[in-house]
């Protein structure tokens, strides 16, 4: 019903356009009116009426329709007193199975075939009022609009007044969806540490919330957990492995930035440089696949070969892959910052009789120092958000270690393991994801700040 | 004084070698960089490829057997063939291709070298071609998944026998059917239409591709209008006060916020909140269009300051009010970038993975949805599906599925550089 309605209205909308345009013209040569505005301001003007109050109250509608079917289908069953608030959800779903033919249960049979006859009958008593309600005001306010039409009214500003509105509201999307982030986070976060003190999720030693998960029948032992929800595991996992990312990508990045912007002649760069740069647009999944199946069985071949015992999801391959994947962040910063070192300090250096490596280890490097920090630390923030890679190459179990053959697991990882497919809302275990994520976002927030600060700091300096 | 001479000839020579090793040091790290490029795509395209065709199997089935007179096939409707009781008779046709076996246990592998759904098959056949069947018809059922790879030489056949999943007696029949030119490979088109399956021979993409369009589709939708309006205000009216400097920071910390962390917002607040339908491309686009916003609003803001002075100022000289001057004048001029930095936040979209698996787009649909409000897959998530099943039938889909994926990705940029390179004026 949706589409159909919401064809209706964007025809009627552009009707009323055409009205709106026709009505003025008319008045215009008629009645030698002076229209403050040109004529298409005020069909604008009357599909504006036409439009945004009906698309509104549409919205609203939908957004407490559900809520109120609910209410009414279960009005009978709240009456009984005798259902907690999950028991009640579940059993409106049994109603619109039963609803579709699905019959599910046998219980209550009377009450629930009220009950289905209900939510039929409101269905369709809200679908036709629906109906009659948005198409109504939309065309009364048509009409409205249309005898509104005259010289005193200046159509044009009201649309631009509308306009400027619009685009504002549309500039605060991005403050609700920090805000939206921040309350989802905290808000589930703040209900996990009424349970399980802030201390042991920072500083516990071990992570295993499954076992709560398990127990959660019988009550829960304050003191299992403390133990459960230790998150250092993690913490170190994730270090160990952005650790082992940065070995890869700093060395390469750095180097070949320095190649792409002091060695090499226009025509290598002009091939070189998006070949490199495809790697930070292949998407992360790929790499999951890739270091899953080809890097991580070959860590281990070599490392057995070696004699080493070498874990078949060593913290060393998902690292190494990441590391690849972040090469073309450090590698473009990098470049951008050396590059931006004014051309005097270099010709000052080959001045003095340095050799190119002398200039660029000695003069370039230490004068783009603050650039290439920024982009390690934006590149660790990277590295540390991470998510694919690590889901589908590191260890799922967390374990307190330094050793990069073994298994490491993350925060990324451990939040999609707890959230992936059907979870319970009001259990710790589903909170203690909100919970990580909250400490994700801080940390990858910090690093980010801290970085673009220290760039800042060093382009003020030459400009 | 020949001494001095000579140590700093030695000197000089020690810095050149440095020189040197320094430059190599650089050329190295930058084809290590490209190498590793070159070994993904080879790596994905060698085990990928094979999944775009597929093993069949031909065999004669007498119709005779299930009906007296083949001709009756055409007085039926679907239904009535759908109702016909097919299975023995199925499987009898295959028995055919070896009539000497007896023992059940035989027969059983025999059957077993053929996807499950070959009576579904057979019966397709016979739904398709009812007004012309002949008493004997050959028809290429679809191999199952072991005897496909093995086919491919993609399986080891050299294993003990119960280390394999293909046994011996089934590589004698496979060996003898390959003898006798029953075996040969078709166009995987099953792979690109199906939904998935839990019969690697039987999945495919179809599912997950339409779940991705429609994902994309809502994030065009969605982050579009909204990207390019915010972009709009905030380079063109915003007066520079507290509350657009807090937007302004706000959009850059959210381009830097890990993607994962937008799924969780759509989980706690899309999903719980506002109740929307969990694994919906609905929701999965409402979550991708928060991170793409971001992107396109850079991206618009940086074309639109790259439009001169002189074009607003020349039509607000002859009288447009600002309002105009921006729409007809500057817009349009800066829509190019805007569409570029649109297509470029919509790939990044495409290749997302992490949000979506919290939302539950990681669900297993059979069928290929039919609106964005169906429960679907997407193609990185079946990436992900795929990669965590055994079976070595899925190791091929998965590579191919990747190839897919970037082949979308490399259409979606090359139209934005396109873009850029026909319309993009310089000043």
């Amino acid at each position: 019903m949706g589409f159909i309605l919401i064809s209706l209205i964007i025809l009627i909308g552009i009707t009323s356009y055409f009205l709106g345009n026709l009505r003025a013209k008319n008045l215009r040569t008629s009645n030698q009116k002076n229209l403050k505005s040109l004529s298409h301001y005020y069909g604008y003007y009357v599909a504006l009426w036409a439009l945004v109050p009906a698309l509104l109250i549409l919205l609203m509608i939908t957004s407490f329709k559900s809520f109120f079917i609910e209410q009414y289908v279960l009005s009978d069953f709240i009456a009984l007193g005798s259902y907690t608030e999950t028991e009640l959800s579940l059993l409106f779903t049994q109603i619109e199975n039963t609803a579709l033919g699905i019959k599910l249960f046998d219980e209550n049979t009377i009450l629930i075939d009220g009950a289905v006859n209900k939510l039929n009958y409101i269905n369709k008593t809200i679908e036709n009022l629906t109906y009659v309600t948005v198409l109504g005001l939309s065309g009364l306010l048509v009409l409205y609009s249309l005898f509104n039409i005259n010289n005193k009214l200046n159509s044009r500003k009201i649309v631009e007044k509308f306009l400027l509105v619009l685009y504002f509201t549309c500039s605060l999307v991005a403050i609700m969806t920090t805000v939206g982030i921040i309350f989802s986070l905290l808000y589930e976060t703040l209900r996990f540490f009424s349970q399980v003190p802030i201390a042991d999720f920072l500083f516990g030693l071990n992570w295993s919330p499954q076992r709560v998960f398990v127990r959660e029948a019988g009550d829960l032992d304050t003191r299992d957990l403390a133990n459960a929800f230790g998150a250092v595991p993690l913490f170190a996992g994730t270090f160990l492995i952005a650790l082992i990312a940065m070995c890869v990508s700093v060395p390469v990045g750095l180097l070949t930035a320095i190649y792409m912007s002091e060695y090499a002649s226009p025509k290598v760069r002009d091939w070189a440089k998006p070949i490199i740069e495809i790697l930070a647009g292949i998407p992360t999944v790929v790499y999951g696949f890739f270091a899953a199946l080809t890097v991580a069985p070959l860590v281990r071949d070599i490392g057995q070969g070696a004699g080493l015992t070498v874990s078949s999801e060593s913290a060393l391959a998902a690292g190494f892959v990441m590391g690849i994947m972040i090469i073309p962040f450090i590698s473009s910063l990098s470049d951008d910052v050396i590059k931006s070192v004014p051309q005097s300090l270099r010709e000052g250096s080959y001045a003095m009789g340095a050799t190119k490596r002398e200039t660029i280890v000695k003069v370039l490097l230490p004068a783009a120092l603050p650039g290439i920090v920024g982009s390690f630390l934006l590149a660790v923030s990277r590295a540390i958000g991470e998510t694919m890679i690590v889901v589908m190459a590191a260890g799922l179990n967390a374990k307190l270690t330094a050793n990069p053959l073994d298994a490491a697991t993350t925060i990324t990882t451990q939040i999609v393991v707890i959230l992936i497919g059907d979870q319970e809302f009001d259990s710790p275990k589903t909170q203690s994801a909100f919970a990580l994520g909250l400490t994700l976002f801080v940390v990858t927030l910090a690093l980010n700040f801290i970085a673009l600060q220290v760039v800042k700091k060093y382009t003020e300096r030459y400009d | 004084m020949t001494d001095r001479i000579e140590q700093r000839i030695n000197s000089l020579n020690k810095r050149l070698n440095s020189e040197k090793r320094f430059r190599i040091y650089c050329i190295g790290a930058m084809s290590f960089a490209l190498a590793w490029v070159l070994i993904l795509f080879l790596n994905i395209f060698s085990s990928g490829y094979s999944a775009f065709y597929r093993t069949v199997i031909q065999v004669d089935v007498p119709f005779l057997n299930l009906i007296e007179d083949t001709t009756q096939f055409s007085e039926m409707s679907s239904e009535d063939i759908n109702n016909l009781s097919m299975y023995s008779f199925s499987k009898k046709a295959i028995y055919g291709l070896f009539p000497d076996i007896e023992e059940k246990k035989d027969k059983k592998m025999l059957i077993r070298l053929f996807s499950i759904e070959f009576e579904q098959e057979i019966r397709e056949f016979l739904k398709s071609n009812k007004s012309n069947i002949n008493e004997t018809e050959t028809i290429y059922l679809t191999a199952s998944d072991d005897v496909d790879q093995v086919n491919k030489g993609n399986y080891p056949r050299d294993l003990d026998e119960d280390k394999r999943r293909i046994k011996d007696i089934q590589l004698l029949f496979f060996d003898d059917l390959v003898d006798r030119g029953l075996v040969s490979y078709e166009f995987n088109l099953p792979f690109l239409m199906r939904g998935d399956s839990r019969e690697p021979e039987l999945a495919g993409v179809g599912g997950s591709i339409v779940g991705s369009l429609f994902t994309i589709l809502v994030v065009l939708i969605l982050s579009f209008p909204i990207g390019i309006f915010a972009a709009i205000y905030l380079e063109e009216f915003a007066s520079k006060n507290r509350v657009t400097d807090f937007i302004e920071i706000n959009i850059n910390n959210l381009a830097a916020v890990p993607s994962i962390v937008f799924g969780l917002l759509g989980l706690g607040i899309i999903l719980n909140t506002f109740g929307l339908p969990r694994s919906t491309p609905l929701v999965g686009g409402i979550v991708l269009s928060l991170m793409t916003l971001p992107t396109i609003i850079i991206a618009t803001r940086a074309s639109l300051r790259a439009v001169p002075p002189s074009i607003r100022e020349g039509a607000l000289a002859v009288g447009a009010t600002k309002m105009q001057a921006v729409m007809h004048h500057v817009v349009p001029v800066a829509m190019p970038g805007a569409l570029t930095g649109t297509i470029i936040g919509l790939a990044q979209a495409l290749g997302e993975t992490a949000p979506l698996l919290l939302i539950g787009m990681v669900a297993f649909v059979v069928d290929v949805p039919q609106t964005p409000l169906d429960a679907s897959a997407s193609l990185p998530v079946q990436v992900y599906l795929w990669s965590e099943s055994a079976e070595r039938g899925y190791v091929e889909k998965t590579s191919a599925t990747i190839m897919m994926l970037l082949g979308f990705l490399i259409l979606m940029n090359l139209a934005a550089v396109l873009i850029r390179r026909k319309f993009e004026t310089k000043w």
